[in-house]
């Protein structure tokens, strides 16, 4: 059943439906290292895809690909059943795709909440003037735009933190104002690498439950790499297993442990 | 009060006048080096440009004439109308924007990447291209700005402030001019800062400034930003160069007024905006009294001229980040 594209309800009442990202044979080199190779797999509206693999498979590539960083050699990108052309990772995010990075990409120099209300960006359309003069259109946007990353803010619990420079915040912190960023764009599509290194198991459980909550509440689609089994078991629809650039393995957390090229790569088995 | 404490406090006025000024020249540069890392090293002549541009276009002379009469034999010179200052202030503004425009897309967005050294390498080429193109389109003769601002010394200023001293002194002696750029300059500065914080585009700048890739994960183009701050530094050339080249005439030396801005730079690091306000006011006013107590008495005077970079050098020395700047702490 989960084959077909068909919209199915999950065992805990959430539909997933039908294709939203479709990767076609994917092939992504840098000089003469093939980082990806003939990829294909999809991601469908509603669901919580994960990808793993060991070190270096190839995983944060591939969200790259996603979401415009790197242009995959080969290889096609359908969104919403489109063929989408080469395009900037900003085009990518005004198409409502958000991300998180592995190494914390934030505004150092900004406060939580500016950090947040970038994430406003594609959702602010007042002219230039009616926003210098705080008239009209502008200010009703401003007033929306601070109620919704307000609402962000409660929803991931950093309330305490607003108006803290990102700089000094902790680790784990810092990960979920990334995350709370990502979702002031209010995306489609949500991609998240490792959004759990580094944590203790607190934070993890926290962030686990913001990445089930904001699927089921909001029906994001949501696409994270992460390489702690457990997570992943207990989070994902759906899991890709890549290794050394090549898909070794695609299904349901069950389907996919009981996979023996994956528990190979998993325990080391040698590559010949 | 003594005359001779009044004096001080006019060549701290004057100072103040003048640091103005020297800060907005400097918020040229902060505002492209913050987004892109680049020192532009052509912002002087942009200030030229700028002026030379807003001269020709209010003259109505016809760009590159010489170059179309050695050309068609023809003996074009000017249109033969004039016109007025505002329209010829936004058309001047328009030529620099697009000459932003041109910079980022013919230049810099082949250079992405690129070590800092390069890109300082080729904003000097290209400050070397523009003087050309300046010269080309209108003529290298020295120019005047008829924008009708006021010359000479506020008499009003005189009658007013004669009555703080005794008979010896006669009031603070303040140009006019220098006055009108301290305001305008004011409201210039105001206005980036209030572009910076409260827009989106301002907001989109101090996030490209940030970090690049986070910028670009959340929907900003960097391109549009580059030429944005490009568009802007184009605008604060324009305002610094007709304010410079109305004391002075258009000519050359007015691109040296980008070396009024490095110490400033120096003192106030190359990444804050206040800091460039508060370095160009101290450096105004730490030239103009250095000069009044020190320089003129017994240093035979004109230490105007290397006065800002001895006081930046030793900033430097003992704050290498600049008034604002965060510490920089080297990690291992
Ligand atoms: N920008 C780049 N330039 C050159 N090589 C790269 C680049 N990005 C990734 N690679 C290479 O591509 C391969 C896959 O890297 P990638 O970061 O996608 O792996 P990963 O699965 O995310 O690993 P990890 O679990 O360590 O994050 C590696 O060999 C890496 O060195
Ligand atoms: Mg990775």
């Amino acid at each position: 059943m989960k084959d077909s594209v068909e919209s199915y309800v999950t065992d805990d009442g959430r539909t997933i439906g039908g294709v939203m990202l479709d990767l076609r044979n994917i092939t992504l080199r840098f000089g003469g290292v093939e980082a990806i190779k003939d990829i294909s797999f999809n991601i469908r509206e509603g669901e919580i895809r994960a990808i793993i693999g060991p070190n270096g498979a190839g995983k944060s590539s591939m969200l790259n690909i996603i979401s415009g960083f790197y242009k995959p050699q080969e290889g096609e990108v359908l969104f919403d059943g489109v063929a989408r052309p080469p395009m900037p990772p900003y085009q990518v995010a005004r198409q409502g795709i958000a991300r998180t990075f592995q190494n914390i990409a934030l505004f150092e120099g900004m406060s939580v909440l500016d950090n947040v209300m970038t994430g406003r960006m594609n959702h602010m359309n007042a002219s230039i003037f009616s926003q210098a003069m705080w008239f009209g259109k502008a200010q009703r946007e401003e007033v929306e735009n601070r109620e919704a990353v307000e609402r962000i803010i409660d929803f991931l619990e950093i309330q305490k933190i607003r108006k803290t420079p990102v700089s000094r915040l902790p680790y784990g912190l810092k990960k979920r104002v990334e995350l709370a960023r990502a979702l002031a764009a209010e995306p489609r599509l949500l991609l998240l690498d490792e959004p759990m290194a580094g944590m203790n198991v607190e934070e993890k459980e926290d962030m686990s439950r913001f990445i089930l909550d904001l699927n089921d509440e909001f029906g994001t689609t949501i696409a994270l790499i992460e390489h702690d089994m457990g997570v992943v078991m207990d989070l994902s629809d759906r899991v890709v297993v890549m290794d050394y650039g090549r898909k070794i393995g695609d299904g349901t957390p069950d389907e996919v442990r009981g996979n023996q090229g994956v528990i190979d790569a998993y325990l080391g088995v040698s590559h010949d | 009060m003594s005359s001779e404490f009044l004096y001080g406090i006019e060549v701290i006025i004057n100072g103040l006048m003048a640091g103005v000024l020297y800060a907005l020249v400097a918020l040229g540069f902060v505002l492209i080096y913050k987004a892109s890392g680049i020192f532009n090293y052509s912002q002087g002549v942009m200030a030229l440009f700028a002026a030379l541009t807003l001269v020709g276009i209010m003259e109505g002379q016809v760009p590159f004439s010489h170059l179309i009469n050695a050309i068609f034999g023809t003996e074009l010179h000017h249109f033969g109308w004039e016109v007025p200052a505002f329209l010829a202030i936004a058309l001047t503004v328009v030529v620099m924007v697009i000459f932003a425009w041109l910079v980022q897309r013919f230049v810099f967005r082949h250079l992405v990447g690129q070590e800092p050294i390069i890109l300082f390498m080729a904003t000097i080429g290209l400050a070397y291209f523009l003087e050309g193109v300046g010269d080309l389109m209108w003529g290298s003769e020295i120019k005047t700005i008829a924008l009708g601002l006021p010359q000479g010394n506020a008499r009003w200023l005189e009658d007013v402030t004669s009555a703080l001293g005794d008979d010896t002194f006669y009031g603070f002696f303040v140009r006019q001019l220098d006055i009108v750029a301290a305001l305008v300059a004011m409201v210039l500065v105001t206005a980036l800062i209030v572009f910076a914080q409260y827009t989106k585009q301002g907001r989109a700048m101090r996030a490209v400034a940030d970090d690049h890739q986070a910028a670009l994960s959340v929907g900003i183009s960097l391109n549009f930003i580059w030429v944005l701050v490009w568009s802007l530094a184009g605008v604060v050339a324009l305002v610094a160069g007709v304010m410079w080249g109305a004391k002075s005439g258009v000519q050359f030396s007015l691109s040296l007024i980008a070396l009024k801005a490095l110490p400033v730079l120096m003192l106030g690091g190359f990444t804050s905006i206040p800091g460039a306000i508060i370095g160009g006011l101290i450096i105004g006013v730490g030239e103009q009294l250095f000069e009044y107590t020190i320089g003129g008495p017994f240093l035979g005077g004109a230490t105007e001229n290397w006065f800002a970079y001895m006081l930046a050098l030793l900033f430097l020395v003992f704050r290498p980040q600049g008034l604002f700047g965060e510490k920089i702490i080297e990690r291992v």
